[in-house]
């Protein structure tokens, strides 16, 4: 079977995978990194999303060795030494979830999203959630949180 | 999934001779509609072969009256790039609006386009700005590109590297996006380009994308929505599903190419 080498939230990783294996199933059943979600399976609900070299992207349709060689972060790699991120401060203050099953997938989404657009305002915020389900929250404490994540982020 | 053999050629020469040398293969761009689609086993490929390492595929250029868009250039890129906005704001909007941002960060243009989703929004851009499709073998005009639904003139072994837009002098993208699912129920792409007026209609049509030529001749007389307020396309050639019926489909077409008319910059 092919071996695929990857960083993973800052750590040089490899294992063999079969052609077919998704980056989601590597990351929660190789690495055993399992706050990435699989929520609908077929890409429509971003409980997946991972950075693949900084950019957001949904790792479940994502073949794992079309990772190899890239740099990759989940959500266990954002609280660098144990501070929680700005984002995932915010969601806890702001009440941003509620079953807490599309977190991982809104709080990278989130991250990618400040780190595109600065100015973030309300609007643009839905617009960005646009592959981010959640079935609780109704998103007002979600689009609440992103901004408030944005604005201590750019202070 | 079913089993597959997986290649990651380092150039093109390589991923040609790939795809000549397997038996049905297919090739992976960003797979944001390929991989769904295996997913469900809805295909069946012996092999993949992934363009992600081939870095030459990937870029934008301006060059005279025209921009070089590389086949493996994601969504993201095309709906920021600089020159894109300056000469073809309508391109970039077009990129900006398909799938979600994850979608646009590994979906490319030459995956759209080989694919020819009937709902695919690019489709549209390239039949109505008259665009040019280079491959590892040919150039093909878009007239020339589109054969129906999910169907190209692309050979078994041949790859899209490049795609040519003359510069419009105006033009605009439109869609009425499927409230769930976001695609195009009808996305109407009006330009007027060195060569004269074009209306390419995506998402509605039984083929996939078309031109509604009675809507040029229109707008080549007069360039304004009322010059085409009185212009249906025909209803038994449209889709019809749970969505939204071939009637409602051939209102809106004329609809949205008002709207795309009155929008044109």
């Amino acid at each position: 079977m092919p071996v695929v080498t990857m960083t993973v939230n800052g750590k040089s990783v490899s294992g063999e995978v079969e052609g077919r294996t998704l980056l989601v199933n590597f990351i929660r059943d190789q690495l055993n990194l399992t706050g990435t979600h699989v929520g609908c399976d077929t890409s429509q609900c971003g409980a997946c999303v991972v950075h693949i070299d900084g950019k957001a992207v949904k790792s479940c349709a994502t073949l794992a060795l079309q990772a190899d060689g890239a740099d990759v972060t989940t959500i266990e790699g954002l609280a660098a030494g144990g501070d929680l991120h700005p984002v995932q401060r915010a969601f806890k203050e702001h009440h941003g979830l509620q079953c807490g099953f599309c977190t991982p997938g809104m709080i990278m989404t989130a991250v990618d999203m400040i780190r595109r657009k600065p100015e973030l305002d309300e609007k643009t915020v839905r617009e960005e959630l646009e592959g981010n389900l959640c079935r609780c929250t109704g998103y007002h404490n979600i689009v609440k949180a992103i901004l408030a994540a944005s604005e201590e982020m750019r202070a | 999934m079913y089993q597959f053999d997986y290649h990651r050629p380092a150039n093109l020469k390589e991923a040609a001779e790939l795809l000549t040398k397997c038996d049905e293969a297919k090739i992976l761009a960003g797979g944001q509609t390929l991989i769904p689609t295996l997913k469900q086993r809805l295909a069946m490929p012996s092999d993949l072969i992934d363009l992600g390492a081939l870095k030459e595929l990937s870029f934008i250029k301006a060059e005279g009256d025209a921009i070089m868009i590389g086949a493996a250039t994601p969504h993201a890129d095309v709906a920021v790039n600089a020159d894109v906005r300056k000469h073809l704001p309508s391109l970039a909007k077009l990129a900006e609006g398909i799938g979600d941002p994850a979608v646009r960060h590994k979906g490319t243009i030459g995956g759209s386009l080989a694919n020819n989703d009937p709902s695919a929004d690019y489709p549209a851009a390239v039949l109505a700005l008259d665009a040019k499709i280079h491959t590892t073998k040919r150039l093909i005009e878009a007239d020339e590109f589109f054969k129906g639904m999910f169907e190209t003139a692309l050979g078994e072994d041949e790859i899209i590297t490049e795609i040519t837009f003359p510069h419009p002098k105006r033009a605009a993208y439109v869609k009425f996006p499927n409230p769930a699912s976001r695609y195009a129920m009808v996305g109407v792409f009006v330009a007027e380009t060195p060569m004269g007026i074009r209306v390419a209609v995506t998402g509605a049509g039984q083929e996939g994308v078309f031109r509604v030529k009675e809507m040029e001749d229109a707008l080549a007389k007069d360039w304004s929505a009322d010059a085409i307020s009185g212009i249906k396309v025909p209803a038994e050639n449209m889709l019809s599903d749970l969505h939204g019926d071939a009637e409602y489909r051939a209102h809106l077409v004329t609809v949205i190419a008002k709207r795309a008319v009155a929008a044109a910059i």
